[in-house]
């Protein structure tokens, strides 16, 4: 069972503020997920089994160092909320 | 009119190269079919003509097509269902719709979708579900829910979508249509907003095989944009076979007895009578970490999607929640921007990945992906196929499902072990439960696509199953 | 108890490749806030990274220079955190299996080299600029995605005087290798450091803290220091050292603690999943050793096959130095040793070797071995050549600096100075070869240093029969 702790640590890592409904909502939902999940611990001991983070086998997928037009400015920036300056504006970091 | 919603899609491109049809004719009577689309099978739809861009003398003949709202389309909204997109035009195509676009085939409509692809039913959209055009009170499955509806619906010719656990071959199998999930890396992945990274893979949605191979032969290829993509090592061929003589099929105990609806498995044993006649042999066989595929997968996907979800943070693109500092900048834009499930799959990544986790949650998870696909190795020592019911039920009412997660996870327990080994699968509909669309699965090898739609074509030919109800 | 500081380095180097690590855009040197980005250093939906070879290729170049084990097979992970310099909410970079794996330069031993993505530039509005006065802040994408070589040492270093020296034979070895600009000052070489101290000759390591922002390397010595300083203070008055990341404030030259960019700092590492493994083929290592220039290490042995030790590793570890020296030997007729004292010589009295060309060096240790100038007065010359360049033969000839011939009168000033001294006569013939010296001194003033040394030693002896 995950703690309100937990799920509060978690939405933080991940950048989600949650609303009281979903910490409780979510508390529960997960926990039974992660109930099904731990089934994968009856397999035992799996130490001798290669993990696969990669289904296909090719290896050094690799580019040459040869320019590409960069976009123009205007397309970078024509989907932001907040422009300013030629750039993105956000809240400064460590502002109050 | 009716005719022309009759034809296939490769038969209407046939007879505009033929000139026995007119492009813009075709054009139009699937526009005002899609504008006037009452299922919310669409994102967007061009109401403009067709564009002269297209040349349709390619082999997809002019003929238009619905791409998953996902699949990231120059000028045009690209949402991937998400509020957190909402309103966002690329500014690039994704090169699989760059590809159909040159094959000869104008982009019509952007279809629904869970969002970020993250469901079974279309219900997660955060622009409204789709509904299912046999039964409007019931899901068209998801997450290409809208392409398969509106494929289903003839409100577009032929679609794509895209599969990380099943989403195309389960809403094909409870739409009555043809779904493919090709091969990892046959299909270049590179504009296609992602869910799931290693999982991901695009593929066709229409009313038959050949449509399907047709599709297929235009999207496959390598992409220098796409480091995962790999193509095919032959050319696709439109599938001819009528019989499958000397085809041993497999059928995995694990995926096809408890959980199964008995409707849906009346479909499957009467589908795998008729490969009998068709020359085919059956026998079960054991798929034994299949059963796991759910926990690994619902580990793997929702910790690269955690991942792939954190850029949307109201920075470069999307909506931005008022906040006058950054913290609250990320928080509430995503709080407000994602949806329920979105919100519960980043929660699940972000735990499996979190310090003192990652052993026993991905890295074991990584592993029973490992054991899966050494399970299929074994498999193809004996047979050629693997075959399964794509769904263990029919379409379910709208919102019967959302107050259980794990009850809709479960949904994808016959489609996921395929994404999660990497290997192609096809779902072709085999008849009918409670008036409702079965699916019928066969998995096999990786690069295997043209096997699988030569079997394919010939039980399609051989079930005769008919989907006009849905397009009336 | 005394105490002994523990140093190791953690440095950036951005690569030299005209492109970013994961996409076409090329590198940005002070364009136009975002005008080098692309779908995909700018972490647009549904694009995807490609790794660029050119990087890797360095990559290795710098493992094998530097003796690194090579992985067989390493891959890139996602490390996952949030921050506005960062485009996609992860930077792609890499974890348990780097390109290389330890290594040394000099005395500190490498831990590992591994490659990853530059994040990009805030630009910090508002009347200060400072982070904590302004509330607003511009995001510039130029920068992200540019190829960063991370060069994590062990910790073997014990001053902070020795880690500003270390780090520039660092800079000079991988500017030798051209695979970076590393230039501190413009942000290309960006180092690190981790901070402890422990009672002298103790094996076990102090608590650390890792200091940031050292743009120079005057600042890297003073923030070091600075650290020694604070570190050893607590600990002589029995406080702990805790653990943190301290910023180095160039103004004042304070440590303050750095506000953490994750309260919680858990990157969540994983196997990125859109890019394959790199496993450098026999062909990738051959194009990567062909492409080292000669490595000091090897410069040393080259030389010690002429040269005493220390100018060989002299030469070596300078390339600056070692390069002139080889210019100047291929310019001169004369023993690579005798090029090699003068270059010595030249080096004690200029800042640069571009102070003096080779040739005219060449010139100059011809004309001491031909012995038309004596060693002393060739000095003289190197003065003036050094002051203001010019010929060596010119500068003897015009400061009539040229040594005594056979026929110059050497003999009869020899034999009037063993005249005037016969105390000293007397001192040598009764076996006190040393008292030669006293000579010597008389014999060199009459002739304004141009006699040869040698020369002079045989007229005494051959005078005086002994
Ligand atoms: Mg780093
Ligand atoms: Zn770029």
């Amino acid at each position: 069972m995950l703690s309100r702790d937990q799920v509060l640590h978690v939405a933080k890592l991940a950048r989600l503020e949650l609303t009281e409904d979903e910490i409780e909502r979510f508390g529960g939902e997960l926990s039974k997920v992660l109930d099904h999940i731990e089934k994968i611990g009856e397999l035992g001991d799996l130490s001798d089994v290669e993990p696969t983070s990669h289904v296909v086998a090719v290896e050094n997928v690799l580019r040459d160092d040869e320019p590409r037009p960069s976009m123009p400015r205007e397309r970078a920036l024509e989907s932001a909320p907040d422009v300013a300056q030629g750039g993105f504006r956000v809240p400064s970091p460590g502002a109050a | 009119m009716s005719t022309l919603l009759d034809l296939t899609a490769a038969e209407a491109g046939e007879r505009v190269r033929a000139g026995d049809l007119e492009r813009g004719e075709l054009w139009r009577f699937y526009r005002d079919r899609a504008l006037a689309d009452d299922l919310n099978a669409f994102t967007w739809v061009c109401e403009g003509d067709d564009p002269e861009a297209i040349d349709p003398s390619g082999p997809l003949g002019g003929v238009p097509i619905g791409v998953k709202d996902l699949f990231c389309t120059e000028g045009v909204p690209s949402q991937a269902g998400s509020r957190i997109l909402e309103g966002y035009r690329p500014p690039y195509t994704a090169t699989s719709v760059e590809r159909l676009m040159r094959a000869g085939a104008p982009v019509l409509a952007k279809t629904n979708q869970d969002e970020f692809a993250m469901g079974s039913s279309t219900e997660n959209s955060g622009y409204g579900p789709t509904l299912n055009p046999w039964d409007r009170t019931r899901v068209p499955g998801g997450s290409s829910g809208g392409s398969a509806a509106a494929v289903a619906a003839g409100l577009v010719p032929w679609a794509i979508g895209t599969d990380t656990g099943g989403s195309i071959r389960q809403p094909a199998a409870l739409c009555g249509i043809v779904g493919l999930k090709p091969t990892y890396g046959a299909i270049s992945r590179y504009g296609m907003i992602a869910f799931a990274s290693s999982l991901d893979q695009a593929g066709p949605l229409t009313r038959d095989v050949t449509d399907a191979a047709l599709l297929f032969q235009a999207m496959v290829g390598p992409d220098p944009c796409d480091s995962t993509s790999l193509g095919l090592p032959e050319p696709v061929r439109l599938p001819q076979a009528t019989d499958l003589r000397g085809i041993r099929l497999g059928v995995a105990e694990e995926l096809s007895g408890e959980g199964i609806e008995p409707g849906v498995l009346a479909a499957f044993q009467q589908t795998l009578g008729i490969a009998r006649e068709l020359g085919a042999t059956v026998e079960t066989m054991r798929l034994p970490h299949a059963p796991h595929g759910i926990a690994a997968y619902y580990l793997i996907a929702p910790a690269e999607a955690s991942s792939n979800l954190a850029r949307y943070d109201g920075v470069r693109y999307g909506p931005r929640a008022d906040a006058v500092d950054l913290l609250t900048m990320y928080t509430k834009t995503r709080e407000e921007g994602f949806g329920a499930e979105a919100k519960r799959r980043i929660m699940l990544g972000t735990y499996a990945l979190s310090s003192g986790y990652y052993d026993a949650y991905y890295g074991r998870a990584q592993k029973v992906r490992t054991l899966i696909a050494q399970d299929f190795q074994k498999a193809w020592e004996r047979f050629d196929f693997v075959v399964t019911p794509t769904s263990p039920g029919v379409a379910f009412e709208l919102g019967s499902k959302t107050a259980d997660p794990l009850a809709m996870y479960l949904n994808d327990y016959c489609t996921v072990p395929m994404p999660l080994a990497g290997i192609p699968a096809i779902s072709i509909p085999n008849g009918l439960s409670e008036g409702l669309p079965v699916g019928f699965q066969i998995a096999g090898p990786a690069f295997s696509e043209n096997r699988i739609l030569d079997a394919a074509h010939a039980l399609e030919k051989a079930i005769g199953f008919d989907g006009s109800a849905a397009r009336a | 108890m005394k105490l002994e500081p523990v140093i190791g380095l953690e440095i950036h180097v951005q690569l030299a490749t005209r492109t970013k690590m994961f996409c076409g855009c090329e590198l940005s040197f002070g364009e136009e806030p975002n005008t080098r980005t692309c779908p995909v250093c700018l972490g647009m939906p549904g694009s995807l990274p490609v790794t660029n070879a050119k990087a890797i290729h360095f990559g290795l170049m710098m493992g094998l220079a530097l003796g690194s084990e090579i992985a067989p097979r390493s891959i890139f992970h996602r490390k996952n955190y949030f921050y506005p310099d960062l485009a996609k909410g992860y930077q792609i970079s890499q974890y348990d299996i780097p390109l290389c794996s330890g290594g040394r330069l000099g005395d500190v031993r490498l831990h590992r080299i591994h490659l990853e993505e530059d994040a990009a530039k805030l630009v910090h509005l508002g009347e200060s600029g400072r982070i904590h006065g302004s509330d607003a802040s511009i995001v510039d994408y130029n920068r992200g995605g540019t190829p960063l070589a991370e060069i994590v040492t062990e910790p073997d270093l014990h001053s902070a005087e020795q880690a500003r020296e270390w780090l520039n034979l660092l800079r000079v070895t991988l500017r030798q290798l051209g695979v970076s600009d590393v230039n501190m000052e413009e942000g290309s070489l960006r180092c690190d450091a981790n901070v402890s101290v422990r009672p002298a000759g103790s094996a076990t390591l102090g608590t650390k803290t890792e200091l940031k922002n050292m743009n120079s390397f005057r600042f890297l010595e003073r923030g070091i220091n600075a650290e020694i300083e604070r570190q050893t203070a607590l600990i002589e008055s029995g406080e702990p050292v805790v653990q943190e990341t301290l910023h180095f404030d160039p103004v004042s030259g304070r440590l303050s603690p750095l506000r953490s960019k994750e309260e919680a700092h858990d990157y969540r590492y994983f196997p990125e999943p859109d890019l394959v493994p790199v496993a450098p083929t026999e062909e990738m290592l051959a194009a990567a050793r062909d492409a080292l220039p000669e490595l000091p290490a090897a410069r040393a042995e080259r030389y010690e096959r002429t040269l005493p030790t220390d100018t060989a590793r002299l030469f070596a570890f300078d390339p600056e130095w070692g390069d002139y020296f080889e210019a100047a030997v291929a310019e001169s007729s004369a023993e690579p040793r005798a090029v090699a004292n003068w270059v010595t010589e030249l080096r004690g009295r200029a800042d640069s070797a571009a102070t003096v060309e080779p040739a005219a060096l060449a010139r100059l240790v011809e004309l001491v071995e031909a012995r038309t100038v004596t060693a002393g007065n060739g000095r003289v010359v190197l003065d003036r050549m050094v002051a203001g360049g010019g010929d060596p033969a010119a500068i003897v000839a015009r400061e009539d600096l040229g040594a005594l011939g056979d026929d110059s009168g050497l003999a009869d000033i020899v034999a009037r100075v063993i005249d005037d001294n016969p105390d000293v006569v007397e001192r040598i013939r009764g076996g006190n070869a040393k008292a030669m010296g006293a000579l010597m001194g008389p014999i060199m003033r009459e002739t304004k240093g141009k006699a040869d040394g040698g020369e002079v030693n045989r007229l005494i002896r051959e005078k005086l029969g002994v």
